[in-house]
């Protein structure tokens, strides 16, 4: 590489940055996609997790970022590794027959309108019509209270609307998960505890 | 609330030789701490138990850990035919690397200054602070995870399974007690926190957070911490009578060393952290003497005794049951961790409404612990809870495939 060039590489750590936090997003979505095996789809998935949360931090969204690793990668992929080792679904899957037809002409298409759709939007400068929470970003440091200006009174109403949805998202999910014994008690306990239940 | 002093001029060579330096210091410092730390495990369970623990290696036996190393370093390294083989060697990485990093944020001294540079003591001092330690501990419930998932065989899968749902679910009351803190503080920033609690009331007591907040976000912080670390009496998953080894019974040789060096590092930064959350970090009088070397002793004795704290606690505590240990979690800690921090920040508002708020908890709290005991006296309790109470305790999970 000519001298200069790697001068003009180290003057923009920003594009260095972005150039690797963009290599892990890619990768880690390829890998997904491209695993045999679960558990290793799950983990490519944790890469771009962490890919997204540098280029937080690269526009100065350090909140973001944090949160984008404690939640997704802390949270959301372990509860689907859980699933995955719990329901014994860690094997290496064969790909013969697709279950729905015309599944890939279609999944084509939806990724070729959905790319048209990005570089159509990047072009232009308009995009949801609502302001950015941050703006014009200068001092790291003001991330939360900025965030937590926003969310506490422009967006209020969608922040208790989504911690209303979520609390009925758990109730829901606690309903269904939850057996409901009816009659003979006695009876059903002991074919449970036998059975059914502990078979979950 | 500011950035870090070191990086708001022109960054020459100097700060990155200054920072290099730091990195590297923090490191050393770190396995250093991890070698005494085991040693001063090893030696001091020893005598609360009667015996004379490692005598042979160096003086008072305080190289054996040097020791120990070498020889699983020279170990030959198995990896068992069942298993992953990517996931089975990427797994002690993945809870080194947060070990390590996590130690970063914390501030092990004052503020010094070198060549003309204002240099704090501690590694990093990002903007998101604390909230680094909560996003490297959510990584290394990964390690554990994999370590166990990919050996391919039963023990290890089951205390894995442990593992992460025991520090998944402690991860929310130990969060929610760093919430507190950060409330009072106004930053998540370590070296904000730390600065935040110098002084003293009444020219008497310290205004560290454990006083400042009362003692419960401090006790809730150190039970979830100490599960968090897996460590006694909160070692489910590696129960050597029940699970072999846990996740690590499978690996051998360095691989097995990097997991103990990582548990071990880990201890040392809770330790820390909970010096820099809640007892004021290297806050302390100066007893005379060059002024920057004051601060780092009070950091070194704080962690010191709260290591020394953990250690007793292995000696003298009996292991939880499995059920026992979720009920301590999500029926005590996050309840409590979430009262707590709505009265500290009804506090802030002023503390009519903080008094009146705790009150009402008060009052809430033993009206629902009163309803459970009459609910389980008349024995109304709902079928569903009878059915789970008929299982099998401590094995919620059946190992799959057999």
């Amino acid at each position: 590489m000519e001298p200069t060039y790697l001068l003009a590489a180290i003057a923009k750590p920003d594009l260095i940055t972005f150039a690797a936090a963009a290599l892990m997003v890619i990768g880690g979505a390829f890998g997904v996609i491209a695993s045999r095996n679960p558990v290793h789809s799950a983990l490519s998935l944790v890469l771009t997790m962490f890919g997204i949360a540098v280029l937080f931090i690269e526009q100065d969204a350090q909140f973001l970022a944090a949160v984008q690793v404690i939640v997704y990668a802390g949270a959301i992929v372990v509860l689907f590794l859980f699933v995955i080792m719990l329901l014994g679904v860690d094997r290496q899957e064969v790909f013969g027959r697709e279950s729905l037809r015309a599944q890939r002409p279609l999944a084509a298409a939806a990724g070729v309108i959905a790319l048209g759709e990005v570089l159509l939007l990047a072009r232009t400068t308009w995009a949801t019509g609502a302001h950015a929470a941050n703006g014009p970003v200068g001092n790291s440091y003001d991330n939360v209270q900025r965030i937590a200006a926003e969310v506490f009174s422009t967006y209020l109403l969608p922040f208790e609307a989504t911690a209303v949805l979520l609390v009925i998202a758990v109730l829901a999910a606690v309903y269904l998960a939850r057996r409901v014994v009816t009659t003979n008690a006695e009876e059903e306990d002991s074919k449970m505890v036998e059975g059914k239940a502990v078979d979950r | 609330m500011g950035q870090d002093p070191l990086f708001l001029g022109h960054i020459s060579i100097g700060v990155i030789v200054i920072v290099l330096v730091k990195v590297l210091v923090a490191f050393a410092a770190l396995m250093v701490a991890v070698m005494l730390m085991i040693w001063f495990e090893r030696k001091l369970i020893s005598d609360m138990q009667n015996r004379i623990g490692p005598n042979r290696a160096g003086p008072w036996g305080l190289l054996q850990t040097l020791a120990d190393g070498i020889k699983l370093f020279f170990k030959e390294d198995l990896i068992p035919e069942k298993a992953d083989r990517f996931a089975f060697k990427l797994a002690p990485y993945l809870v080194l690397v947060p070990a390590l990093v996590a130690f970063t944020i914390v501030p092990v001294g004052g503020v010094v200054h070198i060549f003309g540079h204002t240099v704090q003591l501690q590694v990093a001092d990002p903007p998101i602070g604390i909230l680094l330690l909560l996003a490297m501990s959510s990584i290394s419930v990964y390690g554990i995870m994999l370590a166990g998932w990919s050996s391919g065989s039963k023990y290890p899968l089951l205390g894995s399974v442990r593992a992460s749902a025991q520090m998944v679910s402690y991860e929310a009351a130990m969060g929610l007690s760093v919430a507190a803190v950060v409330l009072i503080t106004g930053s998540l920033s370590t070296r904000a926190i730390v600065t935040s609690q110098a002084g003293a009331f009444f020219h008497i007591f310290p205004k560290w957070n454990i006083i400042r907040l009362g003692v419960v976000p401090f006790l809730i912080f150190l039970v979830a911490a100490t599960a968090e670390l897996n460590r006694p009496p909160f070692d489910l998953t590696e129960a050597e009578q029940e699970l072999v080894g846990g996740y690590v019974t499978e690996y051998s040789s360095i691989r097995f060393a990097l997991f103990f060096l990582s548990e071990f590092m880990n201890a040392i930064t809770m330790s820390a952290v909970i010096v820099t959350l809640f007892l004021g970090g290297p806050d302390g009088p100066n007893l005379g003497g060059p002024s920057f070397i004051w601060p780092i002793l009070w950091f070194l004795i704080k962690t010191g005794a709260l290591l020394f704290f953990y250690v007793w606690v292995r000696a003298a505590l009996p292991r939880l049951r499995y059920d026992q240990l979720m009920d301590l979690g999500w029926k005590l800690l996050i309840p409590g961790a979430l009262a707590w921090l709505l009265v500290v920040a009804a506090m802030q508002v002023s503390r009519i409404y903080g008094l009146v708020l705790f009150v009402v908890f008060a009052a809430a709290g033993a009206v629902l612990y009163r309803a459970i005991i009459i609910g389980r006296e008349t024995g109304s309790e709902s079928e569903v809870i009878t059915t789970f109470r008929k299982l099998p305790a401590a094995e919620p999970i059946r190992p799959e495939g057999d």
